[in-house]
């Protein structure tokens, strides 16, 4: 399967700070790939580099085959929605089809036309008068009726209230079935992506944490609970992503691709949030193992 | 490219060409009128001989009306920068519609280019219009202006001719800037900063010298005396009192002007000038006003001369050209800054 985006020792600098750094990923095509991680996690950074907005400062990165924004041909292939979906407030949602069959060479007229009318966007309001839900959907139809290969979200609901942002990302997932293409899409919400993506990327501290299918993610994760163990006393094929102590148990989150053997443990499922949580939380277990290591 | 940035500034747009469409009908109308005047009055006063005073009484009628049009046709490229420039790209940064624009099938060079090409051919074409208009209107004017309003004066300088590219500068920075201030409200202070710091710098420090200025000493007569008169209060001297104008160069801008004694010594500029010449006896020795004519003379006989530096009007039209050279060249440099900006900087 080709990749739809390869990164290889990616970094980008603002200043002194490190926005992203030491990005290797490979995201095979026709995937919905959720991004997720807090806010100031790289996010934004990493999608900017993906549609060529930003040059990285360090390694290097290929979005279908070519160098993003490396001409009208490279941007053609990508649609990219900015956070808070920008849109023109002073032109009509009619002018914005236009401008959108003006600047793409592959401008589904009647894609376009079609969803507009289906969301029951008046042709003739000025998009600033729209609705914060009406405008995301109106930028998501810039986005769709481009006919990219890739379309990149950055953060597309975060300022929509629950129903708004259903509705939004249910018209999306219509929208691939329909076109087959890849998707990116990034939120600090895991319960935004869960529903949509099948492909995980969890990016905390600038840096990416796990990158993979969400059904072997879950596959090869595992809640530990047991009597109290040092994380060092685990089978060197057990990846600890988290762990918790208390007086006399212990909860592990590993990622092993292995059967688990030991019969102390009680294993459990995780859910793709505590998933997410773990791999966020993994710096802060460090720290805390290190206390734990002095304390004894 | 073309469409999107035409539908952004034809509101703007629209208001600029019925301002322009105002003044140009306010202009109109008038405007034969004046001419009219103006060619019986010269018919008038070349009979008898009076034009120097036509000139002044027809000037200082449309003086208001002069000096206001100068002024609109000096701000007007501001207002364009103002209101065009500053928001051309800061407002698109402000609301993050660059990244909607710059996401479509069309690279940033290309959307730049447009984005200040044309709106600047809009500019450069109303100010050529508005500048052509008041040309024209006031023509009469500006053959009877005094030196101080002459057409090599600064005012009246910037307010002249260029129907062709001088005013781009005006529009360009403004967006320059605005890419590097990203905000709408702060590029348009720094614009008007600019745009005046730009308005005082060319005609005080750069245009003085873009030609070596002549420096030449004249015979004093009325073209270059205000006054001549005996000062009782401090012990009756003579005193003399220059015009910035030298004779036999009529519109020249004269950046500085003295009094010299005949050894070349500086007696003094501006105002007054004592002449160190006696009056108790002689030409100069107070008894009557015609006698006055007979002083200037005695002066001129003993060897006192105006020295003074200045630029002659057959230099206007190089000057002219100079300066277009000179805003053409940062025109270019900061177009090329801005295409290395967006480049590099922006996201």
């Amino acid at each position: 399967m080709t990749s739809v985006l390869q990164a290889h020792e990616l970094g980008r600098r603002y200043g002194k700070r490190w926005a992203l750094r030491e990005c290797t990923i490979d995201i095979p095509a026709g995937h919905v790939v959720g991004l997720v991680g807090p806010n100031g996690a790289g996010k934004t950074t990493l999608l900017k580099l993906a549609s060529g907005q930003l040059e990285p400062t360090a390694g290097g990165i290929t979005v279908l085959g070519g160098r993003p924004a490396g001409g009208p041909e490279q941007l053609a292939k990508i649609g990219f929605v900015a956070q808070d979906t920008p849109v023109y407030a002073g032109l009509t949602v009619s002018d914005h089809l236009r401008l959108g069959a003006r600047l793409n060479p592959r401008w589904d007229a009647a894609m376009a036309r079609e969803r507009i009318a289906r969301l029951g966007l008046p042709l003739t309001h000025r998009a600033g008068r729209l609705s914060g839900g009406q405008r995301a959907q109106l930028a998501l139809t810039l986005g769709l009726a481009k006919r990219p290969e890739l379309l990149i979200l950055d953060e597309p609901v975060a300022s929509l209230d629950p129903l708004a942002r259903r509705e939004f990302l249910q018209h999306l997932m219509e929208a691939t079935v329909e076109h087959e293409f890849s998707v990116v899409l990034s939120s600090h919400l895991v319960s935004d992506l869960e529903r949509t993506c099948d492909f995980l990327i969890v990016l905390a501290d600038s840096r990416v944490q796990v990158a993979g299918e969400v059904d072997k993610l879950l596959a090869t994760h595992h809640r530990l609970t047991g009597p109290r163990r040092d994380p060092d006393r685990l089978p060197a094929d057990q990846h600890v992503v988290s762990a918790r102590h208390t007086d006399r148990q212990s909860t592990f989150v590993i990622r092993t691709d292995g059967p688990i053997h030991d019969p102390a443990w009680t294993v459990t499922q995780l859910s793709l949030e505590d998933l997410v949580l773990a791999h966020m939380d993994q710096r802060t277990a460090e720290n805390r193992r290190a206390a734990l290591e002095v304390r004894r | 490219m073309i469409w999107l940035t035409w539908r952004q500034l034809r509101g703007s747009a629209a208001m600029m060409a019925a301002l322009l469409v105002l003044l140009a009908v306010v202009l109109a109308v008038t405007g034969p009128d004046l001419a009219s005047r103006y060619a019986a009055g010269i018919a008038a006063c070349t009979q008898d001989d009076t034009c120097g005073r036509f000139y002044d009484r027809f000037f200082s009628g449309h003086e208001f009306s002069f000096m206001a049009l100068s002024l609109v046709v000096l701000v007007l490229p501001a207002l364009v920068g103002l209101f065009w420039g500053a928001p051309l790209i800061t407002r698109e940064l402000e609301a993050g519609t660059h990244l909607l624009v710059w996401n479509q099938s069309v690279t940033r060079r290309r959307w730049l280019a447009v984005k200040l090409a044309l709106p600047g051919l809009v500019a450069v074409a109303a100010a050529g219009l508005c500048g052509l208009a008041v040309t024209w209107w006031s023509g009469p004017l500006d053959k009877s202006a005094s030196e101080n309003l002459a057409l090599m004066a600064p005012l009246v300088f910037g307010a002249r001719h260029r129907p062709d590219g001088v005013r781009r500068l005006r529009l360009r920075p403004r967006r320059d800037q605005g890419m590097v201030v990203r905000h709408t409200l702060p590029a348009m202070a720094l614009t008007l900063a600019v745009f005046a710091a730009v308005q005082l710098a060319m005609p005080l420090l750069v245009r003085p010298h873009l030609m070596p200025a002549v420096t030449s000493t004249f015979e004093l007569g009325q073209a270059n005396m205000e006054g001549i008169g005996i000062n009782q209060d401090r012990g009756g001297v003579v005193e003399i009192h220059l015009r910035s104008a030298v004779p036999g160069h009529g519109g020249a801008w004269v950046l500085s002007g003295s009094l010299v004694d005949p050894a070349g010594r500086t007696l003094g500029d501006g105002a007054e000038v004592t002449v160190p010449i006696s009056t108790t006896s002689g030409p100069c020795a107070p008894s009557g006003s015609p006698v006055m004519d007979a002083c200037a003379a005695e002066i001129n006989r003993l060897g006192y001369r105006q020295k003074a530096t200045y630029q002659p009007l057959e230099r206007f039209w190089p000057f002219q050209w100079i300066e277009t050279g000179i805003y053409a060249f940062l025109t270019l440099g900061l177009t090329w800054l801005s295409f290395w900006w967006i480049r590099r900087r922006l996201s």
